[in-house]
């Protein structure tokens, strides 16, 4: 067997179906392999987009995504998305072309040192020298990639590698000796932190990525309701936990909610689950949650101590864990009665304003009409900046893998072919990608693939001509210097759209979003909104090195109607793999 | 913040191409200190064993040994006691020596310093010294005087004491 159909059989053995990948020189022989193959490829307009879309279709559904590259640009291209999914922690295999071995170092027409530059950005990475290590590389590959903490693996293919013929083994053996991914917690650290729990009176949990990774929103609704502890999350934590319950306070952080800054600043014990407390979760590490012990369960043993002291670190699967606590502890409701009273009441008088009729359009307005339109299984990406802040703080998520964001990287771009591979994964939900007019223009051009394939995603522009995060940060701190952030007249997104056959829609007034997004789900075809919006407009924010409890902005809230929070039933069970 | 200090980190690696980038890349990358690493075959097949010097607090120790083990080739991490452990660096020296004089001082340098002499010329001799960094720290000094043409150091390797191995 060749080596390029070893990478065909490779993939059929682990069950992939789909590819996102662009060809090139030293791709030849695996495109011709790809030929012959059941293998769907998709047949992006630039490898960023490959590796955006392989990380959404990862997000959404739990599965390995892969993307392929050639040499050179190829790999460069790539690596803006491989960073992104390693700093989110989602399990990405990108294949990379790469110049024959004997070229290897020559400086040859498109080499690259793709090991090299993928190091710092990868959870591992290979280069097969044979053929017949590629069977056991991408064994490797996808096992590396989705187990323990999950991320990015770069398998790097040069083009007389994948042409030289090799017998292909009946079964293929791998050998690891130095990766364990640790997965029980150890039972008398659990029964020590069932010892702090029980005892505090005023706990809060913190639930971040790895909670939505390891599938525990089910067992993270029990907990939360067997100790009576209101839950936070953090960006990458977003739907984990039902945000209309009434123990949910939102995100918490640098444009978190009111509430959940305030309540961990307020909290005796604060139990960490799957988040590594990046700075912007925890602004000034100093002032974060001052009167806390802090428990932390983290399937990686670097995250605990790095960023924050640890009372009690618990290293561990987040699923078995919090499984292994749940059972440790009986009831402590009665401990935390008051405390949850009190956290309903301050929850409920800075629930953060949604309903703006001005014109134009407040972005308020808009996540809120988003939220009207979009069902619990509609899968949302962002991209980055303000647009993604407000969906972050303004849309009610209820479902794990609904919400689908760059969050550590913070990469423009990623809204969009996020949402193209989310759809690919599940193309019986819709998926809305909510961009910024500067983030979309960056990866438009991935409207083509859309439009090709039929892959019936909505791109909500939030349009308001500016690089919005940044010009707020200069109106702020900088003296309202707006210094190129003004992004100016072009493009007309609806003609640009309408360029690539995309349906085009434009919404200017309250209404019109709710009408234009109905339409554009209901049309079941590629569609794009450019939605006008108030380009004065600024998030609530923490500034930079400051305590969470120092937001500065106006806090627009509405009080919710005073009375009973109708109960909802706490987190659903995993949906999508 | 705990005491700065000098940690000697042991650690076993797969001995394939591409570990030691991954390693010293890490240090890069974290901004950990890096004081010398050395790297060679250990007594298992197909393994290597890294003797890494690094410099820093508690806290940061902790994160060198953990982001270590996180590299799929790193089998095995160990920071190793100070009171309890062997280290050893080796050191080649080449000095001026224009004259009998000076020869015959220097050798006897090298001779209590246990050196050895492994290269003459007419105008210089090589010596060849192993030793803890801090003995050949003080035969460097001794032989500033005669004005030092080049020194190669290894890097200290090192072992823990007793029948305790990794």
């Amino acid at each position: 067997m060749k080596g390029s159909k070893a990478i065909i059989q490779s993939l059929a053995d682990q069950g992939v179906d789909v590819v996102f990948g662009y060809p090139g020189g030293v791709l030849l022989p695996l495109y011709d392999e790809i030929y012959d193959s059941d293998l769907r490829h998709i047949l992006v307009r630039h490898e960023q987009c490959a590796a955006h879309a392989a990380d959404g279709f990862a997000r959404a559904s739990g599965k390995v995504g892969v993307c392929i590259g050639t040499s050179g640009p190829g790999a460069t291209n790539l690596t803006t998305g491989i960073a992104t999914a390693y700093m989110d922690s989602s399990p990405v295999v990108a294949l990379a072309g790469q110049v024959a071995t004997h070229l290897i170092g020559n400086d040859a027409f498109q080499e690259v040192d793709t090991l090299g530059i993928t190091m710092p950005i990868t959870k591992h990475s290979f280069q097969a020298m044979d053929p017949a290590e590629i069977p056991p590389m991408m064994k490797s590959a996808f096992y590396i990639a989705s187990t323990g903490r999950p991320g990015p693996v770069v398998l790097d293919l040069p083009k007389d590698v994948q042409e030289a013929e090799f017998e292909y083994p009946e079964t293929v053996e791998i050998e690891l000796p130095g990766y364990r991914p640790t997965r029980k917690g150890n039972p008398r650290q659990i029964k020590r932190a069932a010892d702090v729990i029980i005892k505090a009176k005023k706990p809060v949990i913190l639930a971040g990525g790895g909670v939505i990774i390891s599938g525990s929103s089910p067992e993270l609704g029990k907990f939360s309701e067997l100790i009576g502890a209101p839950v936070t999350t953090t960006l990458m934590g977003k739907g984990s936990f039902p945000e209309d319950h009434p123990l949910s306070l939102g995100m918490l952080g640098m444009h978190g909610r009111k509430v959940a800054n305030f309540l961990i600043d307020d909290c005796d014990c604060l139990i960490a689950i799957g988040c590594r407390f990046s700075d912007r979760t925890t602004g000034d590490v100093t002032k974060f949650a001052p009167n806390a012990q802090i428990v932390h369960i983290d399937v990686d043993p670097a995250e605990i101590g790095k960023n924050v002291d640890v009372d009690l670190p618990l290293v561990g699967d987040a699923k078995t864990i919090l499984v292994h606590l749940i059972k440790e502890i009986k009831n402590n409701r009665e401990r935390t009665k008051k405390w949850v009273a009190h956290v309903k009441e301050f929850r409920s008088s800075c629930m953060p304003r949604l309903t703006f009729d001005d014109f134009p359009l407040k972005p308020q307005q808009v996540i809120k009409e988003i939220s009207e339109t979009v069902n619990d299984d509609t899968i949302l990406t962002t991209d980055v900046g303000q647009n993604q802040m407000w969906m972050a703080h303004y849309f009610t998520s209820r479902i794990p893998r609904k919400f689908i964001s760059s969050g550590g990287l913070g990469t423009m771009g990623f809204g969009f072919p996020a949402a193209m591979g989310a759809k690919v994964a599940l193309p019986e939900e819709d998926v809305v990608a909510v961009c910024g007019d500067g983030g979309f223009l960056m990866v438009c051009q991935d409207l083509a693939t859309v439009r090709e394939y039929d892959i019936p995603v909505v791109v909500c522009v939030l349009d308001n001509r500016y690089l919005g995060m940044v010009a707020q940060w200069q109106k702020l701190f900088y003296e309202e210097r707006i210094s190129h952030t003004r992004l100016g007249e072009v493009p007309d997104f609806v003609k640009l759209a309408e360029a690539f056959g995309v349906n085009a829609y434009r919404a200017e007034k309250p209404g019109e979003v709710k009408e234009t997004l109905n339409d554009a789900i209901k049309s079941g075809e590629p569609s794009l909104i450019d939605i006008i919006i108030d380009p004065h407009e600024n998030l609530p924010m923490v500034p930079p090195g400051c305590g969470l409890t120092e937001m500065i902005g106006e806090y627009k809230v509405e009080r919710e109607v005073p009375g009973e929070i109708p109960y909802r039933e706490a987190a659903p069970e995993k949906r999508g793999d | 913040m705990s005491e700065q200090r000098s940690h000697i980190i042991t650690a076993v690696v797969q001995h394939r191409p591409g570990v030691l980038q991954r390693v010293s890349g890490l240090f890069t990358r974290r901004g950990f200190n890096i004081d010398s690493i050395t790297v060679g075959p250990s007594e298992k097949n197909g393994m290597a064993r890294m003797t890494i010097i690094s410099r820093g607090d508690e806290k940061v120790l902790e994160q060198i040994t953990k982001q270590l083990n996180k590299i799929i080739e790193v089998i095995k991490v160990r920071d190793l006691d100070p009171q309890s452990t062997v280290l050893r660096e080796l050191c080649l020296i080449k000095t001026h020596a224009p004259n009998e004089k000076s020869r015959s001082e220097i050798i006897q340098y090298a001779n209590i310093f246990r050196g050895r002499i492994i290269d003459v010329s007419p105008y210089s001799l090589t010596i060849e010294i192993t030793g803890t960094p801090d003995k050949i720290d003080a035969l460097i000094d001794l032989l500033q005087s005669f004005g030092i043409q080049k020194i190669v150091r290894t890097g200290p390797t090192a072992i823990s004491r007793g029948s305790k191995t990794i």
